[in-house]
């Protein structure tokens, strides 16, 4: 059996570990690059929304390398993200792939169920194993969101951004290698330190809150890299999710750790009073956290026609106007060009700049001389 | 009296008779927007954030609409789910929040949050909360529930003969039946009913059929149980009500001798259209000529007549051909993607 999944962001690092420690082979897929898109939208429904196109080319990629497995995750409802396997296994069928689907499917976070469906994939472990597999994973998850946590702080600080991108994208390998939990914290540790010290320009940043649907936020080749590009533009990003937030919140129904999704959903009221599926409410949410902390602006991200950050945009403006926020909505698919979001996102941060009353940055001025 | 308006899109196709004997009952006056038309539109487009699909746009319309009326209260509930385990669409479940925050100045909303996807407890509590607005008695509410959902029994049993939801409901206020055209073709036509049965939205697409001599099937006239059987054969139950519903009605249809051809009409930005429609083509292609109509605010009459005329022809040639084999004279059967009227 070799066992492959899609891709979210750095998620594949951690999968691949949890796999291997059920003692399956796996293979990855290859990282998203023009021809993932490219296999993606040409076998995709037209009017689906970018995460499947994305997930479609994975899969056919890794089927390409040799998996006739894929695990993927599952759901039910309201958002269409529930019915994504279902459709592609159908396509991929059709291709005609031979290849078994294992569609990870915990009906009202229910731990145990979860637990179950991965031991079925790794039959050959016992229950100690899958959960050292388990914990194992999580220690590399965590180290990883710690390195992205620290590159948001320092990005936009950083004298030299090329350096930080290296120590941070070289901490990743490291953590990916890695083959033991005392690695992990090695590894992520040193990194860490580095960043810290590299020379810092002194000059205050704005700080600019990116909420949306989670795999736009996760998967930098959905979004053009929103997240590095404002870095880039000088600006601390903040992400309303992170990987494990999510995992902890649904798939361990806040087992793992103290959880501040309630809080979120409080802050959402009186705006939206109800949940509306996949992470509407949690944008509604977070943007009046992020206000409350006075952050300077707010960016929205998700794919276009995602049913529940539509209502959340509906209701941006009103929460943008009562808290005095700027917010600013971006949606993605196969058509979204890096110059043209670059183009929006400097012209954001500008705005903000002026609203700030900070200097604009080098790159800004370049861009507009 | 007490005037609540009622905006006639969306669920109106679906539970109007219900909620207006309900109010009824409770002494209240009723009011509705008018059929969609240019303006409703128009209004809709305006207030709605752009990526919004085309008929949260013209229900906006219609909100705006009745905000410029004298009313004490504007009905908006916040359908989450009308059945256990299945939902409608996430814009349902925040519209009376997406109406504050979009129109300035609203009558108040009543604003009843129907979720039957676990059990009937908050519903009912939401009735008798909605109730209690207008009388004291919650034996008096009860009762207007009980009688509004047996008119809406009435009203769907109405269309089961061969009408839209539309024209059930005005049969049921008393309007008079239109007389049966002669028709040579059947044909089954899927969709969301607020998009189906607006004929703004649909641009006609039923009464066009008709005037081109079909008969239209709709979900309506099939009898639910064989709908849910069917739809219970595909490997994963579809969660949304609706979805459900028109997988079910095509695969049915699908199957019968006496339907010539199925039309889909699907939403251009519909998040559940896109899937189903997608698995509809898939599973139905092979056993029926089948098309794909998507629309939205710029669609044009006159492209939807051209591709309803040439589908009705091709129907036509193709049964005088002999009709013993499955296959169009034409290859495969007649569907496409790309063709948005
Ligand atoms: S189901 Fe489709 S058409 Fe209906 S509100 Fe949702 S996205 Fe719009």
């Amino acid at each position: 059996m070799k066992v492959s999944f899609p891709h979210m962001g750095y998620l594949y690092i951690p999968l691949k570990t949890l796999f291997k420690g059920l003692k399956l082979e796996v293979i990855a897929p290859p990282p998203i690059s023009q021809k993932t898109m490219e296999l993606g939208v040409k076998y995709s429904p037209e009017f689906a929304c970018l995460p499947l196109k994305i997930n479609m080319g994975n899969f056919i990629e890794a089927m390409e390398q040799g998996a006739d497995t894929i695990v993927m995750a599952g759901g039910w409802g309201p958002c269409r993200f529930g019915y994504y396997a279902q459709v592609e296994r159908e396509i991929l069928q059709e291709l005609g792939y031979d290849f078994k689907m294992v569609i990870l499917e915990a009906p009202d976070s229910r731990i145990s169920e979860l637990l179950l469906q991965l031991k079925a994939l790794g039959e050959k472990v016992s229950v100690r194993e899958a959960y050292k597999a388990i914990r194992f994973a999580w220690k590399k998850l965590i180290a990883i969101e710690k390195l992205e946590k620290m590159l948001e702080y320092c990005l936009p600080r950083a004298v030299d951004k090329n350096h930080m991108e290296t120590i941070f994208e070289r901490a990743l390998q490291a953590v990916d290698e890695a083959e033991s939990q005392q690695e992990v914290e090695k590894i992520a540790q040193e990194s860490l330190r580095e960043m810290e010290k590299s020379p810092f320009k002194s000059a205050e940043v704005l700080k600019i809150g990116l909420v949306g649907e989670i795999y736009t936020i996760l998967e930098p080749a959905s979004n053009c890299h929103v997240a590095r590009c404002l870095g880039r533009l000088d600006a601390h990003v903040s992400r309303s999710i992170y990987v494990s937030d999510w995992v902890n919140d649904h798939l361990f129904g806040g087992y793992l750790r103290k959880s501040n999704h309630k809080q979120i959903m409080q802050s959402s009221r009186p705006y939206l009073n109800y949940e509306v599926g996949g992470h509407g409410r949690e944008t509604v949410g977070s943007t009046v956290d992020f206000a409350r902390l006075d952050y300077n602006g707010i960016i929205q991200i998700a794919p276009l026609t995602c049913m529940p950050e539509i209502v959340a945009q509906s209701i941006l403006g009103k929460v943008s106007e009562e808290l005095e926020i700027p917010c600013m909505t971006m949606y993605f698919d196969e058509h979204s060009g890096a110059a043209g979001v670059y183009t929006r996102l400097e012209a954001f941060v500008d705005m903000l700049q002026r609203k700030k009353n900070l200097p604009s940055s080098p790159l800004l001025l370049e861009a507009r001389a | 009296m007490s005037r609540v308006g009622i905006p006639r899109s969306l669920f109106y196709y679906y539970y109007y008779p219900l909620w207006k004997s309900f109010f009824s009952d409770l002494g209240v006056e009723i009011l509705t927007s008018a059929p969609s038309n240019r303006h409703t539109v128009e209004r809709g487009i305006e207030l709605a954030v752009d990526e919004t699909c085309f008929p949260i746009k013209v229900y906006l319309g219609h909100v705006a609409e009745l905000c410029r009326e004298e009313l004490d209260y504007l009905f908006i509930p916040r359908l989450v789910s009308v059945e256990a385990r299945s939902y409608i669409c996430p814009k349902f479940m925040g519209l009376p929040d997406i109406v504050r925050a979009l129109i300035k100045e609203t009558p108040p909303l009543i604003d009843i949050t129907v979720d039957l996807s676990r059990d009937e407890k908050c519903f009912k509590k939401d009735i008798i909360r909605v109730g209690r607005l207008f009388t004291r008695q919650a034996s008096r509410i009860q009762l207007a529930y009980q009688h509004g959902c047996e008119e809406l029994r009435l009203c769907r049993s109405l269309a089961s003969q061969g009408f839209t939801m539309e024209e059930a409901i005005k049969i049921w206020e008393g309007g008079a039946m239109e007389a049966e055209p002669e028709t040579d073709l059947n044909i089954g036509v899927l969709g969301h009913g607020y998009s189906l049965y607006d004929e703004r939205i649909s641009m006609n697409l039923v009464k066009r059929l008709r005037a081109m001599n079909c008969k239209v099937l709709l979900p309506e006239h099939l009898g639910s149980e064989v709908v849910e059987a069917e739809a219970a054969t595909v490997p994963k139950r579809v969660f949304w009500t609706l979805g459900r519903k028109m997988l079910g009605s095509a695969l049915h249809l699908s199957q019968r001798e006496d339907v010539d051809g199925i039309i889909y009409l699907a939403c251009f930005g519909c998040g559940p259209d896109s899937l189903i429609g997608e698995i509809i083509e898939r599973k139905v292609r092979d056993c029926k000529p089948f098309i794909l109509l998507t629309v939205d605010e710029h669609s044009g009459e006159a492209g939807i007549i051209t591709r309803l005329e040439a589908f009705c022809d091709m129907l036509r040639r193709r049964r005088n051909c002999g009709s013993e084999s499955k296959l169009s004279p034409y290859g495969v059967s007649l569907h496409s993607f790309e063709n948005t009227v």
